[in-house]
């Protein structure tokens, strides 16, 4: 059923309304948002199981055939990233419940957490750049309504940056639009993927590639345009920025695997060199922000600039295992990275404080929840078996397989400065004794709190132990984002009723 | 900012009591338009937002929420919830999603309809756009009474 | 085909308006330098898919397909969607710089960095 395509967005769509017209009620609108996301998994499941069955499910909307029509397609990346989505927006709700405040809730808080979820859920399932603009401006509108809400000091000026340098790639991003319109005379990618080479222009789609690179880069948060990410992810509510954590770079990231494998492949050797320097750059760079820091989402924050270097290696590489590993470390890190989030919030409600300074003595009160913590930190150092390990394993084979010394180096680099920066943290907050003037709180956690965070660690976990079924998954989704022969036919040729 | 809006001009008040019924009937006349000519639920709902917003400049805060009767943000739930029905339409008949559909009828007084989904997603448009830009403009004007 | 070079001339303003703004400290002028630039890259949209004068991509009555040479009608719902977008984002940004203002007290992105903390 071609239906099933859309349902990833109808969904949260279909909530976010219903969201809207129960703004009286915070109780209905709580029990929709669980409902909703709940559906969305339930919905990306269902398709990921259908793609990996049937191959690749499209939907050309009102019958209206590719190029012309607006059509939309899901490979298995796609798939996994709606996954990955459901996944993020189903414990983000849930741990929604017990932290949002009345306030928030009230300011539309849920709805605009539908709005996101089916922004980023488009973006993942669209073949038409211009609908990937749109769907873009959906996610950041609602994202930029998220980080504003609280209104404090600290989160109007996170806000203001975020809001600015994402509004100047979007600007971006329509000017090269407009210029690849100009040049191929259609915007559908599959479409574009057949034009693109016919064309004898050049060099200039390779120019405007660079645009979109700028662009997208950006909203993945690469070398040298990330810094309004570490400015302002900490200062939302711990709900919104593991969201985002999850999901906003990474809808960039996926942007340019998306297009830098279908579209833009007209010169390789300039335009994946230079994703490969960003690469390197991201992660070295972002790994000594985190040291730098004392605030615990900070170091979290820039630790994830540091990560979106490894995904972007994997397609700077661009042979079949290194687009594997990359797709398979996207989906690690989604989340751990999450989780990681959610835990510096219940940190914050048993410490008081998000720095490392002014924290201590977690493993004497709170063993088990120190347990869990560490299953998301350790997996972030890449310790083995966790799915962190297999993730770097993988792309440093990728690595040596392509020859790419320095790459190689930089990695290495990241993995021990991560490693420091992370056991910094477990040191300060969980093995040092609490400060004097801040015990830690003996209250109990709502249960929320620990069906999120555990829920999460059990997914690093099962990565970690049965990598199989993960990596199976990411080197088919590789095979086929290097031969896109099948998504072109499907998108182009689709069977119409 | 409140005295500014009080003390708005006479003229404008007269003018905004007079123009509001009228652009509300613009609207809806460009909403219909919209099936098979230039306008639609984008422009209609736009010229029924600035309508209100006018009336809002003009009178006061309250009276221009009494002009809507309902809260924005549920006209913008209604209206998603309409443009999505109007999609849905196309599966529950056997298409895919967003097919259009027609049905033809003969209304009394009226005549014949030929009435479709495109008509039902520009209302659900032009119901999301009062929604949203008086949204946004009802709570600029709050925060500057603030 | 070739764009009118006034056009082109225009649109490279509109650019270089739009980033010398951007690049100012000031919140406010950053904000005009962002709708500059929101209107330079629809206007490149524009004459980037060809401008073609006069000729509106209208199917006549009794025909079934319009007649002669026509505008690209793409290109136009491009810039319409684009416009609004803009709309609605540029609206978001004044409230949100005008919040920012009454909460910090500032309109200069160097005197932000403190209230990040």
């Amino acid at each position: 059923m071609s239906l099933l395509v859309a349902l990833p967005f109808l969904i949260p769509m279909v909530a976010g309304s219903v969201s809207l017209l129960a703004w009286p009620s915070r109780r209905a609108q709580r029990a929709i948002a669980v409902v909703g996301t709940a559906g969305q998994l339930i919905a990306a499941v269902v398709l990921l199981v259908v793609v990996w069955n049937d191959g690749i499910q499209v939907l050309a909307a009102g019958a209206w055939p590719a190029p012309y029509g607006i059509t939309l397609a899901t490979d298995l990346l796609s798939a996994l990233m709606v996954l990955m989505t459901g996944i993020t927006g189903f414990a983000a709700a849930l741990y929604s419940l017990p932290t949002i405040s009345s306030r928030m809730e009230r300011n539309g808080y849920y709805p605009l957490m539908h709005m996101l979820l089916a922004g980023v859920a488009g973006v993942f399932l669209t073949t038409d750049l211009f609908n990937l603009y749109v769907w873009f401006e959906i996610l950041l509108l609602a994202s930029f309504a998220l980080l504003a809400m609280g209104q404090e000091r600290a989160q109007m000026a996170g806000a203001l940056k975020y809001v600015v340098l994402n509004l100047f790639s979007s600007a971006m991003f329509l000017s090269a639009l407009g210029l690849l319109y100009g040049l191929a005379g259609t915007l559908n990618m599959a479409d574009l993927a057949v034009k693109l080479p016919a064309l004898d222009d050049g060099g200039r789609v390779t120019l405007v590639s660079m645009l979109f690179m700028l662009a997208f880069s950006i909203k993945a948060a690469s070398f040298p345009l990330f810094f309004w990410l570490p400015a302002s992810y900490h200062t939302a509510p711990v709900a919104v920025s593991a969201l985002f954590a999850g999901l906003l770079t990474k809808v960039g990231v996926y942007s340019l695997y998306r297009t830098f494998t279908l579209v833009f492949t007209e010169d390789v050797p300039w335009t994946h060199g230079w994703l490969q320097v960003s690469a390197g750059f991201t992660m070295v760079v972002g790994a000594l922000g985190a040291l730098a820091q004392t605030d615990i989402r900070r170091t979290f924050a820039f630790l994830h600039v540091s990560q979106i270097g490894y995904m972007l290696m994997g397609l700077a590489l661009f042979t079949p295992i290194a687009l594997a590993a990359g797709v398979f470390y996207f989906a690690h890190h989604i989340i751990m990275k999450s989780n990681l989030f959610f835990l510096s919030g219940v940190i914050y409600r048993l410490g008081g404080s998000y720095r490392r300074d002014e924290l201590g003595g977690l493993w004497t009160a709170r063993p088990w929840l120190s347990l869990v913590f560490l299953v998301p930190a350790l997996s972030l150092c890449g310790i083995p078996p966790l799915s962190g390990f297999w993730g770097k394993l993988l792309i440093v084979r990728a690595g040596v397989d392509a020859g790419s010394g320095w790459l190689l180096a930089a990695v290495l680099v990241t993995s021990v400065l991560t490693l420091l920066a992370v056991m910094r943290i477990w040191a300060d907050v969980f093995w040092k004794a609490a400060p004097q003037d801040r015990p830690v709180r003996r209250a109990p956690l709502p249960v929320m709190l620990w069906v999120v965070t555990v829920g999460l660690a059990a997914g690093t976990l099962w990565i970690g132990f049965t990598v199989e079924p993960l990596w199976a998954l990411a080197e088919r989704a590789s095979a086929q984002l290097l031969d896109p022969s099948a998504y072109i036919e499907a998108v182009l040729s689709p069977e119409l009723p | 900012m409140r005295r500014d809006l009080r003390s708005s001009s006479v003229i404008l008040k007269a003018a905004a009591q007079l123009l509001l019924p009228l652009l509300l009937l613009l609207s809806l006349f460009l909403l219909l338009r919209g099936h098979h000519e230039p306008g639609g639920g984008f422009i209609g709902g736009l010229v029924a937002a600035s309508a209100i917003a006018l009336h809002l400049f003009a009178t006061d805060m309250r009276s221009a929420r009494g002009v809507l009767r309902v809260d924005p943000r549920s006209l913008m739930g209604v209206g998603l919830l309409v443009a999505l029905l109007a999609g849905i339409v196309g599966p529950l008949t056997g298409g895919p999603l967003l097919a259009g559909r027609w049905v033809d009828l003969t209304v009394p007084i009226l005549g014949e309809l030929h009435l479709g989904t495109p008509i039902l997603f520009d209302v659900g448009v032009y119901l999301v756009v009062v929604g949203s830009v008086l949204t946004f403009v009802l709570t600029l004007a709050e925060t500057g009474e603030g | 085909m070739s764009a009118d070079p006034w056009l082109v001339l225009l649109i490279g303003g509109l650019y270089s308006c739009a980033f010398y703004m951007m690049l100012r400290r000031s919140l406010t002028k950053t904000l005009f330098g962002l709708v500059l630039l929101s209107n330079a890259a629809n206007l490149l949209i524009f004459v980037a898919a060809g401008v073609t004068i006069g000729r509106p991509a209208l199917v006549p009555d009794g025909l079934q397909a319009p007649e002669g040479l026509v505008a690209d009608p793409l290109a136009q719902a491009f810039i319409l969607t684009a416009i609004v977008i803009g709309f609605g984002v540029l609206a978001f940004a004044v409230v949100l710089i005008r919040r920012a203002h009454e909460v910090l007290d500032v309109d200069d992105f160097d005197e932000l960095k403190d209230a990040e903390q």
